[in-house]
């Protein structure tokens, strides 16, 4: 029994060891080594500006990876993150059109964002549905929606105070979507290690149904993952919507592949019940640099999208060959 | 009697004649055999693919991977064709399932013998796949000038009064289920899905199982690209974008249990044509065509519930506590 429980914790027992050893040690080597490799590829990269501007690359998708995370880790999925941010971005237009100002847009961006997540949470805990394909419903539903009433239109002229979000700057190179980064990093780091809920999640992501019998609420736990994932679609909504100024219904086609892409290559595992906020943290500023590293040299978007597709099987793959490679060489002594 | 009427099959077939009947009543023309038949030539590479979808998703696995596949394998042919247009239709297409069968072995051996999710591996080769895709063309598109007119003509010719490309989707349909139902791989993919672990004591090897089942979806997403290319007569890097939730989907209302082990072909195919018919009846009855997606979203989700519903009565409830869980 007491080996069972020392496989619950997220991180190794021995501090050090586990440390230097940790998924996350990996991913920090991994990105000196692509940001050396960058400075390197092109003498432009080691300018503060240039810095802050790659942070542009990947800030929209890790506040999206954030909550994923924790979805992930309580062994569920979202796959219509990305359709949510465009079904939020539709109706922020909507209301532009409507001629309400910014805290309003904000408000109808975090509000709509809010509802699809609820109605994924309510389908997935109410009715007892695999997230899975709920979310590949409401992936065309919530696109869709944003099809019927945008068509072929196209929102723009947002107000200049909107621009902020997605264009402004907090002090020097600190961007304001750098910032609410690393804000949300925290917050949801905070939550996830540090309170009995977020504790809970890896419970309920070993075992859901363990833990319901030790009296998780398992059902309002992922519910409230589900809220949390739409709210933050919206948000991320607020920002792209800002940074480009306006919006299609194709708006941020593919984010949620690359979302799970950082929260996978960040260690949390696919199946649930294991994973850290500073690996997804890290494997977005990894995703970031790898992207801008081969935009220096230009080398075109769609290329760069094979190497994040190896990157994500090879870090998989690694640890498994690793350990089977162990457990032969222990059997041959 | 009444678990046929009860069976999802047969439910999707009510809400097919219904969706034919209901546009019918206005217009007339759209039941009409030609017209049906037409619609089946139009719907029949999505049949293809939702088949071979199934025999993943069957196995507890899935191939999120199918429609970048289909795009790698259709500019490959379509350079060859425009580079050696002398070569027949028969080399193209085993050309075709060829590079489409390695593509789907490469998930299949990550699959089996690392042992890595499915879910992880086909998104990963979904993107590295579309990426070689430009990589093999430079970016550049593949335009029907620059196609044989045997390589576009292929499955437009008519046999018996019927494309060719109906007759491909026949062959799949017929294949696939033989394959399912009457070999002992295609039992054991049922297995493997229900339940792996029993899979195992019973002698089957369940990764060699998804292994086969990966290269099924391979094979066939690859035949599709041949077939997608040559009936859209271009061949670029966005081709199939994002088609591969649209096969998912229709396996999805075909009855198709992503928890595996539940699913026939018969509901695959219905699932398909389901999807396919909507999309062309909304311009009949001159609704926008930016309504298909939110509709094809809802049909899901209506899909699953009643799936759901109906799997729940299947299984015996043992725990009931550690059901409701």
């Amino acid at each position: 029994m007491s080996i069972e429980i020392r496989h619950i914790p997220d991180r190794l027992d021995s501090p050090l060891s586990g440390v230097l050893r940790s998924w996350e040690m990996l991913l920090v080597i991994v990105a000196v080594l692509v940001f050396t490799f960058n400075s390197f590829a092109s003498p432009h990269f080691l300018d503060v500006w240039t810095l802050s501007d790659m942070t542009f690359n990947f800030t929209e998708k890790a506040l999206i990876a954030l909550p994923m995370a924790l979805l992930i880790i309580s062994g569920e999925i979202d796959l219509s993150v990305a359709a949510i941010l465009a079904l939020s971005s539709t109706f922020m237009g909507l209301a532009m059109s409507f001629g309400f100002g910014t805290p309003v847009l904000v408000l109808v961006g975090a509000v709509v964002g809010l509802a699809c997540g609820a109605f994924n949470g309510a389908l997935v805990t109410g009715l007892k549905l695999p997230s899975i394909v709920v979310t590949i419903g409401t992936m065309s539903l919530f696109r869709g929606v944003a099809f019927i009433i945008l068509g072929d239109q196209v929102y723009k002229n947002y107000p200049e105070s909107f621009d902020y979000f997605g264009q402004g700057y907090v002090f020097w190179v600190f961007s304001f979507e750098l910032v609410l980064f690393l804000i949300f990093a925290a917050v949801f780091a905070f939550l996830l290690h540090f309170t009995s809920f977020g504790r809970r999640l890896y419970f309920v992501g070993r075992n859901a149904t363990s833990a319901q019998f030790s009296g998780v609420n398992v059902k309002r736990a992922k519910f409230i993952l589900f809220c949390l994932t739409g709210v933050m679609s919206g948000v991320a909504s607020v920002l792209l919507t800002s940074r480009l100024g306006s919006t299609r219904p194709s708006i941020a086609q593919g984010f949620e592949l690359e979302a799970i892409t950082m929260v996978v290559l960040g260690g949390v595992a696919i199946t649930g019940g294991a994973g850290t906020i500073p690996g997804v943290v890290l494997a977005a500023l990894i995703m970031g640099l790898v992207t801008f590293g081969f935009g220096l040299l230009n080398v075109p978007g769609i290329v760069m999208s094979i190497f994040v597709g190896l990157m994500l099987i090879v870090v998989i793959a690694l640890p498994i060959l690793w350990r089977r490679f162990v457990w032969v060489m222990k059997n041959d002594k | 009697m009444n678990r046929i009427l009860k069976s999802r099959e047969m439910l999707l077939a009510i809400a097919i004649v219904v969706l034919i009947g209901g546009v019918a009543t206005r217009f007339p023309d759209f039941a009409s055999p030609l017209s049906l038949a037409q619609a089946f030539n139009d719907t029949s590479i999505l049949i293809i693919l939702a088949l071979a979808q199934m025999s993943v998703i069957l196995t507890r696995s899935i191939d999120l991977s199918t429609a970048a596949n289909l795009c790698f394998t259709g500019m490959a042919v379509a350079m060859l064709n425009a580079a050696h247009p002398e070569l027949p239709v028969a080399v193209i297409i085993l050309v075709a399932l060829l590079w489409g069968l390695a593509l789907g072995a490469f998930n299949g051996l990550l699959v089996w013998k690392i042992g890595i999710p499915p879910i992880v591996v086909t998104l990963g080769t979904l993107t590295i796949y579309r990426g070689l895709t430009f990589v093999l063309s430079g970016g550049a598109w593949v335009n029907a000038d620059k196609m044989s007119a045997s390589f576009i003509n292929f499955q437009r010719q008519s046999l018996v009064g019927i494309p060719v490309l109906s007759w491909i989707a026949l062959l799949v349909i017929a294949l696939s289920y033989i394959f399912l139902r009457y070999t002992k791989t295609g039992r054991d993919v049922y297995a493997v899905g229900v339940n792996p672990t029993a899979a195992v004591y019973t002698g089957i090897d369940v990764g060699r199982t998804k292994f086969i089942a990966f290269c099924i979806s391979g094979l066939i997403s690859g035949l599709a690209g041949y077939l997608w290319i040559s009936r859209y007569v271009i061949a670029s890097v966005e081709v199939a974008n994002g088609y591969e939730l649209n096969v998912i989907a229709a396996c999805v209302i075909g009855g198709i249990s992503i928890a595996g082990g539940v699913g026939s072909v018969a509901g695959a195919v219905m699932g398909a044509l389901f999807l396919g018919l909507i999309g062309l009846a909304l311009p009949v009855i001159n609704v926008s065509p930016f309504w298909q997606l939110a509709i094809s979203g809802a049909a899901i989700l209506l899909a699953i519930v009643l799936n759901a519903r109906s799997e729940k009565v299947a299984g015996r409830i043992i725990l009931k506590k550690a059901q409701s869980a």
